[in-house]
């Protein structure tokens, strides 16, 4: 029997309607205090839809209209000054935040996307080793990111690796942060490729890691981008675990990754908000709509690949 | 970091010989599969660091002061000259934005969840959830700021009878951080509804349910438990936010107080704001942010145990 998985909904809404057409003849229209409930219910719904919707809509609405005032070219190519507010950019924290988010992708990509592989295609889930790595992995997840900036503080700033207070050390601390978020997504889009096409590269003779590296790795490729994206733009606005790993300094110059202070473009608006002249206020806005425009646009682009690529799978 | 590049370089140069050296190829799959498990292994060594870092520190700081003193004193004045580590009024003041937090997301999140699961039709439900997405990649540092600079003003022109005594508000604070994990709670427990099986609501609605009774009766208590694990989810995002709790709420004055209307610390924002000082390293105040940390890492720790169970338990039901 040949199953017509289109029409199957609209039959079982078409009995549905039958159903409640017939209790409700015999035992006409329920009361008037149910159908009062159902109406209020609803609106107390659209209330607390329209309640989350218009709470988040308005910081971005806040940040346009305090920061309107200094969306100028100096925001962007201007170094941090305490003197002239009217004037002081963001430059030197962008072109930090750019190193910390640079090195951030050269680490989690081969280290996540390799995790990744390692639990979908190699481990055995009977051990109990590759169990304890997953249930692990899942726990970093919800670890909360200050104590990230402890374990930089403790074993990357000072400790073991005794980088110091530089962006090498920013971009590790958040590395560690954001790779349990870039495995989780990855395994996600390896285990969406279908297995005929490993059965199939395997049957002509592949090996396992011809098998991943020329028909799986490309086919979970928007998945793993898609998560990147996420990850990356997270990093972006992470501001907490920074704040233990030196990017709280007032940086003038403009930064180095292996040497030297540095600010990212968080810290730095919060840098400017703690000051009390009304024109920091307005320059804090003016990076906080700087940072969103950055994140919002990262964000959908995100969201608007794995959408694409779902509806294109389910076809 | 230059290790597992060349790695990845050597695995790639590696495929592009031909398949003739079949032996040496053996070789190098076992190599790739020993690289892939050291990445994966990796997140035990960062677990192990997170560990070690926050313990080693810990046991230092209770050489010196008493756990009872700790957990149970009421006064935390670390840097003072005549310093007291009780950590009672900073685990308060993370409770108060907690409780206010949950206060606000549950009953938001909850609402947004029934409705795109229920109640919208898929058009509206398409716009709306990618919406509340990317919301969620909002920056800390923003929502803090808007809830300084705007909430904290508004809050006081709106109910000018309550006593606000300070710029900073712990309450207000807690509000910001509810809308903050709104759509984290919202997004888990509409999936959870959303797996809910068609046929359950088919079955009420023949027998004459109204969508109200189907969506209250039915479907939230099928999905209760991914509904619970999302409201635990959120509460350890609360426990361990900081910038918005730094900036709203006051990095200073920990003291003990259930005022909701007056600044207070709670634990990340002690780590946080201590960290922006000076501190030198081998002081008992340095230890004291790892004493915390540990308390936080505990806390969170627990929660999301819980989280991970309740998801498990939730997916077996139904899949």
């Amino acid at each position: 029997m040949v199953i017509d998985k289109g029409k199957s909904p609209q039959r079982s809404r078409l009995a549905v309607a039958g159903a409640r057409a017939a209790t409700e003849s015999i035992y006409s229209t329920g009361s008037i205090t149910d159908r009062v409930g159902n109406v209020l219910f609803r609106s107390l719904l659209l209330l607390g839809m329209g309640f989350a919707l218009l709470g988040l809509a308005s910081i971005l609405i806040w940040a346009l209209v305090e920061g309107a005032p200094r969306l100028d070219l100096n925001l962007i190519v201007e170094g941090p000054s305490t003197i002239t507010p009217e004037t002081a950019g963001y430059r030197g924290a962008i072109l930090g935040s750019l190193y910390v988010i640079g090195g951030v992708v050269l680490f989690i990509v081969p280290v996540g996307v390799g995790a990744a592989i390692y639990l979908e295609e190699y481990a055995d889930k009977t051990r109990w080793w590759n169990r304890a790595i997953e249930v692990n992995i899942q726990n970093l997840a919800a670890v909360p990111s200050i104590v990230f900036g402890i374990l930089g503080l403790a074993f990357i700033v000072r400790g073991p690796l005794s980088l110091g207070f530089v962006a090498a050390a920013g971009s590790l601390t958040l590395s560690l942060l954001v790779l349990p978020t870039i495995i989780l997504s990855a395994r996600e889009a390896i285990k969406a490729v279908p297995s005929s096409t490993r059965l199939g590269s395997l049957g002509l003779g592949a090996t396992q890691w011809q098998t991943i590296w020329h028909h799986v790795l490309p086919g979970a490729l928007p998945g793993i981008l898609t998560g990147l994206i996420l990850a990356v733009s997270r990093a972006i606005g992470e501001a907490a675990p920074l704040l233990l790993v030196g990017a709280v300094t007032f940086v003038t110059f403009d930064p180095s990754f292996w040497e030297g202070n540095y600010s990212v473009l968080p810290v730095q608006i919060f840098n400017y908000a703690g000051r009390p002249q009304e024109e920091f206020r307005v320059l804090a806005a003016a990076g906080v709509i700087l940072m969103l425009a950055v994140l919002l646009s990262m964000n959908s682009f995100a969201i608007w690949l794995r959408n694409h690529y779902e509806n294109k799978n389910r076809k | 970091m230059s290790d597992s590049n060349m790695a990845v370089a050597t695995a790639g140069a590696h495929q592009r010989r031909p398949l003739a050296g079949a032996g040496s190829s053996h070789l190098g799959e076992k190599a790739i599969k020993v690289f892939l498990a050291l990445c994966a292994a990796f997140s035990v060594v960062v677990t192990t660091g997170i560990v070690i870092s926050l313990v080693v520190p810990t046991v230092r700081f209770f050489g010196e002061i008493t756990l009872s003193e700790f957990l149970f004193g009421t006064v935390w004045q670390p840097a003072f000259a005549n310093p007291s580590f009780g950590v009672l009024p900073i685990v308060v003041g993370t409770v108060i934005v907690v409780v206010t937090a949950l206060a606000v997301a549950i009953p938001v999140g909850l609402a947004s969840a029934i409705y795109l699961s229920e109640y919208a039709s898929s058009g509206v439900r398409k716009v709306i959830k990618p919406i509340l997405e990317v919301l969620e990649g909002v920056p800390t540092v923003a929502i803090g700021l808007f809830a300084f600079f705007f909430m904290r003003p508004l809050a006081e022109s709106l109910f000018p009878w309550f006593p606000w005594a300070t710029p900073f508000s712990i309450g207000v604070a807690g509000v910001a951080v509810g809308l903050l994990i709104v759509p984290l709670v919202a997004s888990v427990a509409e999936d959870a509804m959303r797996s809910v099986p068609a046929g359950l609501r088919e079955g009420a609605y023949a027998l004459g349910a109204s969508k109200m009774r189907v969506s209250l009766r039915v479907v939230f208590p099928a999905a209760i438990s991914g509904i619970i694990a999302g409201i635990v989810l959120g509460t350890s995002r609360a426990i361990g936010e900081t910038m918005v709790v730094l900036i709203a709420a006051g990095a200073g004055n920990p003291n003990l107080t259930f005022n909701w209307f007056s600044s207070a610390q709670t634990m990340t924002a002690y780590i946080g704001g201590t960290a922006t000082g000076d501190i030198s390293q081998g002081t008992i105040v340095y230890d004291t942010i790892f004493a915390v940390g540990t308390l936080l890492f505990s806390m969170t720790l627990v929660m999301n145990i819980i989280a991970i169970r309740l998801v498990r338990r939730f997916r077996e039901v139904y899949e």
